[in-house]
């Protein structure tokens, strides 16, 4: 019994000692090596995975080569850093825009050089989207921002001002058809995102622009007289006010608001179509209104892109794809086709205007929008003023409160 | 599975041959045998395997412990003798691998800028500046480019064949750029020409790293491949200069001088260029904490209410806990198993799925809690009562595991014992309080400290639900129901990207606390079990 024991003993404390000598060896994963007629691999979230698999595999027998799409459904922009330092990334990654500022300070990505032809094959707000450094650091594919959703049947009639929209929305809400005035995210840390086209509204500004069309970090403009003018508007909407904005709705619960019939007006991008469209409801979507003679309501314009990998192993089939097969109207629709975010490539666009409406309302939204500042110093905006939101929403004072986040991001930017 | 019961008979002919001899210890039985065999064989397989990587990425270090560690495993298990160290090795080996590495590396991260930014050496700074900085000279020529060698494709010399938008073909290697004659243009590119052989995709995806770094030098920069095929005129913006040590920005001549000690390019107005290294900081993560006065001042308050969460959670959970186990110990009780049940129920559902369900059940407007109560508490609005809502989630979630480890506690406590207290008068309450709770806590104390320490560092259980809110108007950065870890994890990772250093550093703050308030309970239980036992 007892040499049997401890010869289990044994084989177990081996078989552990085994797993104890592989933790030894972190970098012991197996290298991506090029096949014979070289390969490539992407990295995407699972929706464009999904999506561009079939494409991808259709492209890659042209090229001659073999890609691969990889889902990472969480986290893709660290895990792609990460990957990138241990020298093991994909040969291409797609995603937002606003990452390029810290994809480019990483050297994790190189610019892409376009023909003065296919620069002008896409809208030009893309291409100033992806530019950083004045150099194009990805290549575009859709391009999207908020816009304001209006059940119809509620509210039949585009309120001209945001004061119209919190009055009719009060109405419907007296009448008892609805329980909210707006469905916008703000929840308890705030929104910034959501809550920039209020504030531009009111007069405010994140940062100042530069010379040649950049944003200029060292011009913050939370915290000067402007914004705390915008943020008194933004708190008659508030808790404390109308009742039009509210913490207790955040990103769990504001599409859910709309389609359940319970808000007549939401304020959301592209991506709340399809669920909007399989609730039924009757809607419209337009510009998002700003306050009674205040500055126009500018949304952010986001853009979607494909970059290139700095250290990956196969860059000249990666550059040869991005910048010649990405720049294919056809891509574009299927990646349309998988979400409906308007292309960024015209012609792909005008292919898609026909037959879906509400991709050229959204662009419309969109048309005065802000380029999403994709400075690494934007990283320390999104939490402080965020913040700061969701405090005067709920009702907090505001001059010390929006000159306190001003000061905050002043302090981190340095 | 099978090749232990296709041992057994082996074992049983092992036991007998030792039953025997008047000597049985060292005599192995030729099941343990094969078992040790093939387990020493799968060790060495395994590190076979893992040696593979480390040889061509050229980790001698990470190879020589490979070895090593092989080396003693080896060392004690094919010996019948060394036996204390059969049995200490596994765990010695796991505690450094899991535990110790771990600890060192963070201790290591801890002096470092590593983070955003600041990843990678100089030379790799260096070298993302200046290929960031590459652009098309203004107003330059686009060619379409085929790739070619005079020679044998695969190995040979590379050349760029380039043709201009108006048809003209060109040569380009490092001598620099000549007419082509003889080469027939299909298509705005060169197909084929006399005396180069074109490269395949398949070539020129196996030379891709050759193409990207070849360049035809022309007066005004380079002529670069952008893929395989095309090419443009580029030039670099920005160039390092070994001998000042600095970037040089050739169109303006403005210098970025490399300042070691921060691990960046910065000129004399003080701008930094974004791409930065890793250096050696010092201690400088660690004064942070304290002299930085965004971190230094909230700290305090966020330690003592971070006490007090773990102290609630762990004792309202443990009070809860006793309560329900000591309600069902009753053997009059009907229906025990299926209260049981129903008891364990929270402890079997996700954890992840609970929080975020019951950050819901607390919404203002549209949780169930206040329209089941009517109330009008905006929860997670104010300090306190957002501190009241995130422990009375974590009693939910928390009590089903106390009434498990408390029902099989008092299941252990004779009876006798109770009985004997009942003989000489005491109360029900007086037997508890007397007898019951000091045998329970004997067992249960260690797991008190335990929960204490885990829920001292309940990450989820905060960012989950309230995500550290409410948040005072005049900070973004600490929060009222912030635990030093959600709080750390703010400072260390949402705002200015990653700062792993500094995260590393707040880690061993963090595991320091926790190691005194342990090893101090620790201590003070021992005394505790000393008496009572």
């Amino acid at each position: 019994m007892r040499i049997r024991t401890a010869g289990v003993v044994a084989a177990m404390g081996l078989a552990l000692a085994g797993a104890g000598c592989g933790s030894d060896s972190p970098s012991a994963e197996p290298s991506a090596s090029a096949g014979a007629g070289g390969s490539l691999m992407i990295w995407a979230d699972d929706k464009r995975t999904a999506a561009l698999k079939p494409l991808v595999a259709k492209f890659g027998q042209e090229l001659g080569v073999t890609i691969e799409v990889q889902a990472v459904s969480e986290e893709l922009m660290p895990k792609f850093v990460t990957a990138s330092q241990a020298g093991n990334p994909p040969d291409i990654m797609i995603g937002a825009h606003d990452w390029i500022g810290n994809l480019v300070q990483n050297g994790t990505i190189d610019p892409i050089q376009l023909t003065e032809a296919q620069r002008g094959a896409f809208a030009e707000i893309a291409i100033r989207g992806v530019t950083f450094n004045g150099q194009v650091q990805g290549v575009p594919y859709a391009v999207e921002n908020l816009a304001l959703f209006r059940n119809t049947e509620l509210a039949p009639k585009a309120p001209g001002t945001l004061e119209e929209l919190v009055a009719t929305g009060k109405q419907i809400k007296q009448s008892g058809k609805a329980t909210e005035i707006l469905s916008m995210p703000v929840g308890q840390t705030g929104d910034a995102y959501h809550m920039y086209p209020l504030y531009t509204s009111g007069g405010g500004y994140l940062f100042g622009t530069k010379p040649d069309g950049g944003y200029d970090p060292k011009d913050v403009g939370v915290g000067n007289p402007a914004s705390i003018a915008a943020f008194e508007k933004i708190r008659k909407l508030g808790e404390k006010g109308d009742g039009a904005l509210k913490r207790s709705i955040g990103h769990e619960n504001a599409l859910s608001l709309f389609t359940g019939k319970k808000a007549p007006f939401m304020i959301s991008g592209p991506w709340s179509i399809g669920d909007v469209k399989k609730a039924g409801i009757s809607y419209e979507i337009e510009p998002i209104p700003g306050f009674a003679g205040g500055q126009p309501a500018q949304p952010f314009v986001g853009v979607q892109a494909f970059y290139v990998a700095s250290k990956g192993k196969n860059k000249a089939i990666a550059q040869e794809f991005v910048a010649n097969y990405v720049t294919k109207p056809e891509l574009a629709k299927v990646l349309y086709d998988a979400e409906p975010r308007p292309p960024a490539l015209t012609a792909a666009f005008d292919q898609v205007k026909g037959t879906d409406p509400d991709v050229v309302k959204i662009m419309d939204a969109g048309k005065g929008g802000a380029i999403m500042p994709a400075i690494p110093e934007m990283a320390n905006v999104w939490d402080p003023f965020g913040k700061a939101s969701a405090a005067i929403v709920g009702g907090a004072v505001v001059p010390s409160t929006v000159t306190a986040a001003g000061k905050s991001i002043k302090d981190k930017i340095k | 599975m099978a090749e232990k019961t296709a041992t057994l008979p082996e074992d049983r002919a092992g036991r007998e041959v030792s039953q025997e001899t008047p000597r049985p210890p060292r005599s192995v039985g030729l099941g343990g045998q094969i078992g040790k065999t093939t387990a020493l064989a799968v060790t060495i397989a395994l590190a076979v395997w893992a040696a593979f990587p480390l040889i061509e990425r050229r980790l001698w270090v990470g190879l020589a412990i490979e070895v090593g560690v092989v080396a003693v495993v080896c060392y004690v298990y094919l010996s019948p003798r060394r036996v204390p160290m059969k049995y200490l090795l596994p765990g010695t080996l796991l505690l450094i691998a899991f535990q110790v590495v771990p600890v060192l590396y963070t201790v290591g991260t801890a002096v470092t800028n590593f983070g955003d930014g600041h990843r990678g050496s100089k030379d790799e700074a260096i070298i993302a500046i200046q290929t960031s900085s590459v652009s098309r000279v203004p107003g330059s020529t686009e060619y379409a480019l085929s790739v070619a060698t005079r020679g044998v494709p695969a190995s040979d010399p590379l050349l760029f064949l380039l043709v201009d938008p108006a048809g003209a073909a060109f040569v380009g290697d490092s001598a620099g750029l000549r007419p082509l004659s003889g080469a027939t243009v299909a298509g705005g590119r060169i197909t084929a020409a006399e005396g180069y052989n074109l490269l395949g995709i398949g070539q020129s995806a196996a030379r891709g790293a050759e193409i990207t770094a070849f360049t035809v030098p022309t007066d005004r920069g380079a002529i670069r491949a952008q893929g395989i095929s095309g090419a443009y005129e580029g030039q670099a913006g920005q160039l390092y200069d070994a001998g000042c040590d600095c970037v040089r920005e050739a169109a303006t001549g403005r210098q970025w001088r490399a300042d070691d000690a921060e691990g960046a390019f910065v000129n004399e107005a003080g701008e930094r260029l974004v791409q930065g290294w890793r250096v050696n900081v010092g201690l400088a993560n660690f004064t942070r904490v304290v002299t930085d006065p965004t971190i230094a001042g909230p700290f305090a308050g966020i330690l003592v209410w971070n006490l007090a969460f773990a102290a609630a959670s762990a004792l309202g959970t443990f009070a809860l806990g006793l309560l329900c186990a000591l309600a069902l110990h009753s053997p009059r009780l009907r229906g025990r198993r299926i209260y049981q049940v129903l008891l364990i129920l929270p402890y079997a559902m996700p954890s992840f799925a609970m929080l975020l369900i019951w950050r819901d059940i607390f919404n203002t407007d549209f949780g169930l809690l206040n329209r089941m109560l009517d109330l009008n508490v905006d929860w997670f609005g104010g300090t306190w009562s957002a501190r009241v809502a995130v422990i009375l989630v974590q009693l939910w979630l928390g009590y089903p595991y106390m009434f498990l480890v408390a029902t099989g506690a008092l299941q252990a406590i004779p009876k006798e014992v109770g009985e004997a207290a009942e003989m000489d008068g005491a109360g029900p309450w007086q037997r508890f309080r007397r007898v019951t709770l000091p045998l329970l806590l004997v067992a249960l104390s260690p797991l008190l400290i335990s929960s204490f320490a885990f829920n001292f560092n309940n990450f989820t259980a905060v960012y989950l639900t309230t995500e550290g809110a409410p948040f005072p108007a005049d900070n973004s950065s600490a929060g009222g129901t912030d635990l030093l870890i959600t709080y750390m994890f703010r400072l260390a990772f949402d705002a200015q990207g990653a700062q792993y250093g500094f995260a590393a550093a707040i880690s061993v703050v963090i595991f320091t606390i926790v190691a005194i308030i342990s090893a101090v309970t620790f201590r003070r239980t021992r005394a505790q079990e000393e008496v009572y036992s």
